[in-house]
C-alpha cells in the first residue's frame, strides 16, 4: 500500500439539531490518487470534506493529513490542502488575478507572479485576469475557484461537486484539468453526483450513505467484483427446456420461451466471452436466434444497487 | 508552517483596504460630509451664539466628540461588514480552510478597519480646520487614544459581524444603542451642563468616558478622571479580544 496522505479514523459529526451527518467514518487516502466520494444528497460528502478542511467541527474521531494531527497541527496541514467548494462563493467584485494572488498570500506563500500567471494560463483565465469575477460566465467562475484553490500549490485538493451545473464541454475540460493535476502529483478527492465522472477519473471509489462509508475500493476491483454482463438473446422459436450444453451458463428463459437472459460475468469482460461461448453452444444445439442485446453494468448500476440495498 | 502566518494576515489586511477603496465614496466621503455638516450647523451657525465650555470655544469644544462619533460608528460598521459579508456570501470557507487563526484574522480584519478609521479621523480633523479654530494639546496621546478607540470598536464590530445572522441585527446595535449613547455621551455638551439627576445618570454612559478621554488630549480638560477613561477603553478592548478568542476556540457562528 502506498503512503497514506490522509487518515480519517472514527469520524463522527452530530449537528446541533441532533442530525448525525457522519457516523464513525474510517478512510485512508493514498498519495497521488484520485479518490471519488459518491453518495446521494445529504449522505455526508460535504460534511466529510468540511471536517478535513476546517469548516466543520468533528464531534469525535481523528483526522491526520501528511502525518499531522489536524486538531493540533492544523496550520501545517491546512497550508498543504486546497478546497474548491460546491457553491460559487467568492468576492464577485474582485478582479480574477487579485483574487488568486490573495489566496496564495492567505495560505502563507510568498508572492510569485510567474506561478500565478502559470495557474491562470492553465485554466484559460489569463486573458480575464483584470476582469471582475461577476462578469465571467458560470463555468469561468468555477475555474476561478479552482485557480484560487491551486494558488498555494496544495498537495491535497478537495473538489466538492466540481462539475455540478456545468455543460458537457466544460465537464470534459474539468476532467482534463484534474488529470493534469494527477500528473503533477496532486492527490485529488472529489465528490460527485455524476457516476460516469468517477468511472472516468477515479482510481478508487468510496460510497457513502447516511454518514456511513458503505464501501471503499479500487474502481477496477469494484467493477470486477460487482460488475455484471446482461445479455438478452431473442430466439427464432420458443424454447421450453434448456439443453444440457447451455444450462451450464447462468441463463434463464423469459418472454414465454422466446428469450434467453444471461446474467453473469464480473465487469472485466468475462461476461462478453461467456455470451460468445453461449451463442456457440446454442448454435451447436440447433437453437436459432434472431437478435442479441448485450449490456455491461456501469459503476452507476453498482452504486444504485449498493445504495438501494442499504436503504 | 507552524507559527504565525504573517503573509496570511497581510493578505487579509490588504484585501480589506482594497475593498474600502472600491467603496471610497461610501467609506470616506460620506462620513466626511456628515461631519462637515455637523461643524457647519453646530459649530459655525449655532456655535457662535453658545458660551465657551471650560474655557474652550463651543465650536472647538465639539471637535473631539464629533471625531469620536465618526470613529465609533465607522470602526464598528467597517469591521462588522468586513466579517459579516464573507459569512453571508459563503466566501468565509476560504478563511476557515486557510492556515490563519484568531491572531491573523484580527490583525487582518480589525487592523484594516482601524486603519480606515484612522485615515478617516485624519481627514475629519483636516476638514475641521476649514470651519473651526481648534488645538491639540497632547498630539501623541491624541493619536494613541484615537488608535485605541478605533481598535477597540473595530474589535467590537468584528464580534457584532459574527453574532449577526441578518442585516437587521448588523445595523440595529450601531443605530439604536451606539448612536444614542454617543449623542447623550457629551459629544455636544459638558455633562456638568446637565441638571441633576441627569448629570449623575450620564456617568453610567460609557461613551462619556471615551468622549472626555479624547477631549482631554485636545484641551487638557475633562468632566471625568481621564485615567478612568483610559482604563475603561483598554478594559473594553481586552474584553473584546477575550470574546473573539472564545469565538475562535468554539467556532461560534463560524464553523458548523
Amino acid at each position: 500500500m502506498q503512503e497514506p496522505i490522509l487518515e480519517i479514523s472514527g469520524l463522527t459529526k452530530v449537528y446541533d439539531g441532533g442530525f448525525k451527518a457522519l457516523d464513525g467514518v474510517d478512510l485512508q487516502i493514498r498519495k497521488g490518487e484520485i479518490f471519488a466520494l459518491l453518495g446521494p444528497n445529504g449522505a455526508g460528502k460535504t460534511t466529510l470534506i468540511g471536517a478535513v478542511c476546517g469548516l466543520v467541527r468533528p464531534t469525535s474521531g481523528t483526522i491526520r493529513a501528511f502525518g499531522l494531527d489536524l486538531a493540533s497541527d492544523w496550520r501545517g496541514a491546512r497550508a498543504r490542502i486546497g478546497l474548491v467548494p460546491q457553491e460559487l462563493a467568492t468576492d464577485m467584485f474582485e478582479p480574477v488575478g487579485r483574487a488568486v494572488k490573495f489566496s496564495r498570500g492567505l495560505f502563507g506563500k510568498s508572492p510569485d507572479p510567474a506561478r500565478v500567471e502559470e495557474i491562470l494560463r492553465s485554466l484559460s483565465l489569463w486573458d480575464k485576469r483584470d476582469e471582475q469575477i461577476r462578469k465571467l460566465s458560470g463555468g469561468m467562475k468555477r475555474r476561478v475557484l479552482i485557480a484560487k484553490a491551486l494558488a498555494h500549490d496544495p498537495d491535497l485538493l478537495f473538489l466538492d461537486e466540481p462539475t455540478a451545473g456545468v455543460d458537457v464541454e466544460l465537464r470534459r475540460d474539468m476532467w482534463r484539468q484534474i488529470s493534469i493535476l494527477r500528473e503533477q502529483g496532486v492527490t485529488v478527492i472529489l465528490t460527485t453526483h455524476y457516476i460516469d465522472e468517477a468511472e472516468v477519473m477515479a482510481d478508487r471509489v468510496g460510497i457513502i450513505r447516511n454518514g456511513k462509508l458503505l464501501m471503499v475500493d479500487d474502481k477496477d476491483a469494484m467493477m470486477a467484483r460487482l460488475g455484471r454482463t446482461e445479455a438478452h438473446i431473442n430466439l427464432a422459436a420458443p424454447l421450453t427446456k434448456l439443453p444440457a450444453s447451455v444450462s451450464a451458463f447462468p441463463v434463464t428463459i423469459a418472454d414465454d420461451g422466446m428469450e434467453l437472459v444471461y446474467r453473469g460475468g464480473d465487469g472485466t469482460g468475462r461476461g462478453k466471452r461467456d455470451v460468445a461461448d453461449l451463442t456457440k453452444a446454442l448454435s451447436a444445439a440447433g437453437i436459432d436466434y434472431i437478435g442479441i442485446d448485450i449490456r455491461e453494468s456501469t459503476l452507476e448500476d453498482i452504486f444504485v444497487d449498493l445504495v438501494g440495498e442499504s436503504a | 508552517m507552524t507559527g504565525f502566518n504573517l503573509r496570511g494576515a497581510y493578505a487579509i489586511y490588504v484585501r480589506e483596504l482594497m475593498r474600502a477603496m472600491r467603496t471610497a465614496f461610501q467609506s470616506i466621503l460620506a462620513p466626511v460630509l456628515t461631519t462637515s455638516l455637523y461643524f457647519i450647523v453646530f459649530g459655525a451657525a449655532i456655535g457662535g451664539r453658545m458660551q465657551a465650555v471650560d474655557g474652550v470655544n463651543y465650536a472647538a469644544f465639539i471637535v473631539p466628540g464629533l471625531l469620536l462619533l465618526t470613529l465609533l460608528s465607522e470602526s464598528t460598521s467597517n469591521a462588522s461588514f468586513g466579517i459579516y459579508m464573507p459569512r453571508f456570501t459563503g466566501t468565509i470557507y476560504e478563511l476557515l480552510s486557510a492556515p490563519v487563526g484568531v491572531a491573523e484574522t484580527l490583525l487582518g480584519f480589525v487592523g484594516a478597519a482601524a486603519t480606515k478609521s484612522l485615515i478617516l479621523a485624519a481627514i475629519i480633523l483636516l476638514t475641521a480646520t476649514f470651519f473651526v479654530d481648534y488645538r491639540i494639546e497632547h498630539p501623541i496621546l491624541a493619536i494613541g487614544y484615537i488608535m485605541l478607540v478605533a481598535s477597540a470598536f473595530s474589535l467590537f464590530g468584528f464580534i457584532l459581524g459574527i453574532w449577526a445572522d441578518n442585516f437587521e441585527k448588523l445595523g440595529i446595535f450601531p443605530m439604536l444603542i451606539l448612536m444614542p449613547l454617543t449623542f447623550l455621551g457629551g459629544t455636544f455638551y459638558s455633562i456638568d451642563m446637565l441638571p441633576e439627576p441627569w448629570s449623575t445618570i450620564a456617568l453610567f454612559n460609557p461613551i462619556v468616558y471615551l468622549v472626555n478621554g479624547l477631549r482631554w488630549t485636545f484641551y487638557g480638560s475633562s468632566d471625568v478622571n481621564i485615567w478612568v477613561s483610559f482604563g475603561l477603553t483598554i478594559s473594553f478592548l481586552a474584553i473584546c479580544i477575550a470574546i473573539i478568542g472564545f469565538i475562535f476556540r468554539t467556532g461560534y457562528r463560524l464553523r458548523t
